[in-house]
């Protein structure tokens, strides 16, 4: 049964990916699906409810590349080969794009394509919600992310509330209880999705107080100030309003035991309502435990079992950029290890998993670490860099030789040495150079031997720092499909 | 000498950075001996009008403000008039800087009662003003302010103040009248993020300077090692410009 609109939504979006091509404007992910969407508005719909096991939809303020490649491993180890679309294609014009090149000239999808795995960015979600109404919609997190673009975290969370009652009820909403604003969109009229939550019992790397970046500490139901029993990173954690009595749902996923080591890896044990679980990421630091259990989660939902999961956990390696190790070659024995920062929780995140709180507090021995901050203030990154002052950079100064030497670059390099400097950070170990070549060239030349540098880039920073590596050689891959 | 700081509301208005502000003051300040001690004030605390020498007054969200607006009804905002009046020193962003007005009128919703302190109302409107500023100040010395701006309500000047100064890039208060900020004796009210003070090191000083004078007389501060800080001020006066 052919669908006039379809077919002409998908062979001109086609059309326009060949031309964009040939004109050599590669990697231009947007065009395609504008002019599919504008043939055919419903064509998001039409393709994706062609998927026979149905979607997952990841969303979430941090996290969501790396939650969403997590299950892309797993569904794979299950045998569900899924339609993934790819961060930086992430709006709604860029998910028609990946499913109009995914389908056939006459509007079907191959066979071979079981399932969807949407990763969304917040704000296109209330509009793609309801046009691909997942099987499973997994929200990770809401944190405070470039007010110039998303607005305020009230905003974002209203809007999501209110696409929830688009979820069909055999769907399920996987949420992070842990976090007030996420654990509250079951307070959406109407939600007939099954709620599934996780969360994080361990108490080994909780705070002693809540950042400075954290953000929703007022109820979402009644506005009071919430209490926390434990705080875990930003503003997750053990949390009640003593007012409403609204509080952390039971959890159906438990990390009862979490192990960070390093900038390695981490070891999970978990309870779950198949049993306990036992995983190992290898990606370091707790906001990627956060993104496991999501990932873990949402696979549960979805039906996957567990063996699947631990096996495409295994599998897993981390998403271009995220945290991405490069040696560097002719070197005395150098690596550089990439992190992507690009909100104020983000960045603390990172922080706390260079400098673990042993390490700050002089129990564990260190040698000083190298790092290499590039601050851009393009569109995507945000325009407005007075996020930098809600990081707390102050832990890199709590106790003297933690850092060895910040080059600081990009395009707004002076607002991050200057937040350096106010965060009491040695200004003898701060050097400055816009240009991030030169930056990067004298970092390593500075680098003694058998050391790393820790390159910490906003996104377009990223994306420059990634092709100059490529330029190098240092690379193979310059570009998000390898 | 000691400098005696309050953080209004930390907790609930403080979405922009604004931290920064007095992290500069603190840190320019202990940077020439003078002992710094910051307290944070909330809902429901009492403010002596005598204690404090400079308060800092951020922006938060839309819920938070309205418990803010709650609070400042009453004692607290009659000890914030009394403290300008005794020469205290408040700097206002965003939020903060429209609660000092008379009001806040929102579309759809009761007016937001401010408490006066500065001859100013602001209304909501449809355009919201994003981006990199500049500003040419008013102020002795200061010269050349640069910033960042994101806010919708449109603030309106009355007699009983004069402007922080012209806004060259930018909205400034309201779009129309190439105002920024509004003064009142020793209170200031803007639409500055950035943070402002940091990269705004001769605004600092200044500002410190009116801090100090109120309990220790004239003070005349030491010069500091100014480059970065001038450099991240020649960056976003540079921004500005390329993408205003």
């Amino acid at each position: 049964m052919r669908n006039p609109a379809l077919v002409a939504a998908v062979a001109a979006g086609k059309a326009s990916a060949l031309a964009t091509r040939l004109m050599g404007r590669g990697g231009g992910t947007a065009l395609p699906g504008l002019v599919a969407h504008t043939i055919y508005p419903s064509v998001l719909r039409a393709l994706t409810s062609q998927l026979p096991e149905g979607s997952i939809m990841v969303t979430g303020t941090n996290g969501k590349t790396t939650t969403a490649r997590m299950l892309g491993s797993i569904l794979e180890a299950a045998g569900l080969d899924p339609l993934h679309n790819r961060s930086g294609s992430n709006l709604e014009r860029g998910l028609v794009s990946t499913m109009v090149d995914a389908a056939t000239p006459g509007g079907g999808l191959p066979g071979s394509l079981r399932a969807g795995l949407f990763e969304v960015d917040e704000a296109a979600l209330p509009g793609v919600l309801p046009a691909i109404r997942p099987k499973v919609a997994l929200f990770n997190n809401l944190f405070r992310d470039q007010l110039d673009r998303y607005g305020e975290i009230d905003t974002v969370y209203r809007k999501w509330r209110d696409a929830l009652p688009a979820m069909r009820p055999r769907s399920t909403v996987v949420l992070n209880a842990d976090d007030p604003a996420i654990a509250a969109l079951t307070l959406a009229p109407d939600l007939r999705a099954t709620v599934f939550t996780f969360g994080i019992d361990d108490p080994r790397y909780s705070l002693d107080a809540l950042p400075h970046a954290a953000d929703s500490i007022s109820c979402p139901r009644c506005n009071s100030r919430l209490e926390y029993s434990l705080i875990l990173l930003g503003h997750l954690g053990h949390w009640r309003c003593p007012s409403c009595g609204l509080a952390r749902p039971r959890l159906d996923v438990v990390a009862k035991q979490v192990r960070l080591h390093g900038t390695e890896s981490s070891d999970l044990e978990l309870e779950t309502p198949v049993g306990p679980m036992q995983v190992t990421l290898r990606v370091p630091g707790l906001y990627n435990v956060y993104n496991g259990l999501a990932a873990v989660s949402a696979a549960l939902a979805f039906g996957v079992s567990p063996q699947y999961i631990k096996e495409g956990l295994d599998r897993f390696t981390a998403a271009f950029g995220r945290i991405e190790r490069v040696r560097i070659p002719g070197s005395n024995d150098n690596a550089l290890l990439m992190a992507l920062v690009k909100n104020p929780v983000g960045f603390n995140e990172v922080l706390r998993m260079l400098f673990p709180l042993e390490e700050r507090e002089g129990l564990a021995a260190a040698t000083p670490k190298h790092l290499m901050i590039v601050i851009n203030d393009l569109f995507a990154d945000g325009r407005d860099v007075s996020w930098l002052w809600d990081v707390d950079f102050e832990i890199l100064s709590a106790t003297p030789d933690l850092v060895g030497r910040v080059e600081v670059s990009g395009i707004r390099a002076g607002d991050m040495a200057v937040r350096l400097k106010y965060a009491g950070v040695d200004p003898s170990l701060i050097k400055l150079d816009v240009d991030v070549a030169g930056a990067l060239e004298a970092a390593v030349r500075a680098l003694p031997a058998g050391e790393t540098l820790y390159v910490l880039p906003t996104y377009t920073a990223m994306l420059a720092f990634r092709k100059m590596l490529y330029d190098k050689g240092w690379v193979q891959s310059q570009f998000w499909e390898q | 000498m000691d400098l005696r700081i309050a953080f209004l509301y930390p907790e609930l208005m403080n979405i922009y950075g604004d931290r920064g502000n007095i992290l500069a003051l603190s840190r320019r300040a202990q940077w020439r001996g003078i002992d710094v001690s910051v307290d944070r004030v909330s809902i429901g605390d009492r403010i002596d009008p005598g204690y404090y020498d400079f308060y800092f007054f951020g922006g938060g969200q839309d819920k938070q403000q309205i418990a803010v607006s709650h609070d400042l009804q009453g004692q607290k905002g009659d000890a914030l008039k009394e403290a300008v009046e005794r020469g205290a020193v408040i700097l206002s962003v965003c939020g903060g800087y429209q609660l000092l007005g008379h009001y806040y009128r929102p579309f759809d919703a009761d007016d937001l009662p401010g408490i006066g302190l500065l001859d100013v109302h602001t209304d909501a409107s449809n355009t919201r003003y994003i981006g990199n500023v500049l500003v040419e100040s008013d102020l002795p010395g200061v010269g050349l302010i640069v910033a960042f701006e994101n806010h919708s309500g449109c603030t309106f000047l009355g007699p009983n103040v004069k402007p922080l100064g012209k806004s060259l890039i930018g909205g400034g208060n309201n779009g129309k009248d190439g105002t920024e900020g509004a003064q009142y004796k020793t209170a200031y009210g803007c639409y500055l993020h950035g943070s402002l003070l940091p990269k705004n090191p001769p605004l600092a000083d200044y500002l410190l300077t009116q801090a100090l004078t109120r309990r220790h007389g004239p003070v005349q501060l030491a010069p500091l090692d100014d480059n970065a800080e001038n450099l991240a001020h020649s960056q976003a006066t540079e921004r500005a410009r390329l993408t205003k």
